[in-house]
């Protein structure tokens, strides 16, 4: 990260599934991902109710300004404005900073640099139609990445799943000391909804 | 050549991502040519040569370009035209004797436009952005585009090709960065 360090993961584990703030498809598996990159998990709990998961949110960076005297946090809010609000408005109630560096960047222009850095990112849930159960694990490389371009043209889907139409996972990078291997997973599809959920993973050596 | 000058607490900082790269972008898509210079290193070469002058944002946080107002006096005698966004446009507001103040806003929220200009049209009501914790007074002479005198939101020096605005142009309002270029 530039000339920053990273303090801590925050990872807000929401009771459901459908929260509006936070990611949850596998995200059992951020623990791993953290141990994976070398930088502690500070993992926080939440009913994931519209508006009042936000003060979770906000007990959990204070938490974490507590625990590892954090000066911000980095978000990767790419295009929405209903969690960087959010997020921006407790940072300023704890006074820390906010880092956004993705913020407005063009989707597929991401998701090309992901892979051309070499990030291994596999997309973990879909949400929308027309996303069908062939994107469900597939790995984010250029041919996923041309797909994703041409329903953005003719569906207004947005590429990196900032609508939350797509989720993914990361299991490999260049920040990432170990990479992470899945053993087992289950898929479940129906009706442009569809989930992997892992079930056994283990770290190895990159 | 268009001059984006970076007004984040320091050169190269994690902030020029999300208040510097976004403006390059839409000045990039709209087949503009830019450079960017961070204030500390900003030099007279690189102001003469520009035909154009952004002044980016800042994050919420950063208030250290407001310390440094000598160093953009340059703004009193340029006869470019210049855009100030938010931070750059409370150091717009400073150079020309307006004063910059606690009033923050963050989020997306109405905006009237007052006053018929080039750069905004006509007046009506438009949604921006918003992410700061000061907001400025009217500098002296200057006119009134968007806001009220209390919460202003745009404002056009009375003369010369300056204008601020305190939103952010890069969400929801990229036309406004297009038509500055045009302009």
């Amino acid at each position: 990260m530039e000339t920053d360090s990273v303090a801590c993961l925050i990872t807000m584990v929401s009771a459901d599934p459908d929260s509006y703030m936070f990611h949850t498809p596998n995200v059992a598996w951020a623990g791993l991902i953290a141990d994976a990159i070398g930088v502690p998990q500070l993992s926080w709990p939440t009913l994931g109710e519209e508006e009042a998961e936000l003060a979770d949110l906000r007990e959990a960076i204070a938490s974490a300004k507590e625990r590892y005297g954090i000066d911000g946090i980095v978000t990767g809010a790419i295009e929405s404005v209903y969690q960087a609000v959010r997020v921006q408005r407790i940072c300023r109630e704890l006074d820390l900073w906010c880092f956004n560096p993705l913020w407005q960047i063009d989707q597929v222009d991401y998701l090309k640099l992901l892979v051309s850095e070499g990030f291994e990112v596999i997309v973990t849930g879909v949400f929308a139609y027309p996303l069908d159960e062939s994107f469900v694990g597939a790995r984010i490389d250029g041919p996923l990445i041309k797909k994703l371009e041409g329903l953005r043209d003719q569906y207004a889907i947005n590429p990196s799943g900032e609508g939350g139409e797509i989720e993914t996972i990361v299991l490999d990078g260049p920040i990432f000391r170990r990479r992470v291997e899945v053993l087992k997973a289950v898929k479940e599809y129906d009706n442009y909804r569809g989930r992997l959920i892992i079930k056994e993973a283990r770290l190895v050596e990159r | 050549m268009i001059l984006l000058v970076d007004l984040c607490f320091r050169p190269r900082s994690l902030s020029r991502r999300e208040f510097v790269d976004p403006i390059a972008g839409i000045l990039s898509r709209s087949g503009s040519d830019c450079q960017v210079v961070h204030f500390f290193e900003l030099s007279e070469e690189a102001v003469q040569g520009a035909d154009r002058i952004i002044l980016c944002g800042t994050a919420l946080k950063d208030d250290s370009y407001s310390k440094r107002i000598d160093l953009f006096t340059w703004i009193r005698d340029s006869e470019r035209p210049i855009l100030g966004i938010c931070a750059g446009m409370q150091v717009i507001a400073a150079v020309f004797g307006g004063k910059i103040f606690p009033q923050p806003k963050i989020g997306l929220e109405g905006i009237d436009i007052v006053e018929e200009t080039p750069l905004l049209g006509p007046p009506r009501r438009i949604e921006g952005y918003h992410l700061h914790n000061f907001g400025v007074t009217l500098p002296p002479g200057f006119v009134l585009v968007a806001g009220s005198p209390d919460g202003v939101e745009a404002f056009q020096h009375p003369d010369r090709p300056i204008s601020g605005i305190i939103f952010h142009p890069e969400v929801r309002n990229r036309w406004i960065v297009e038509k500055f270029v045009s302009l």
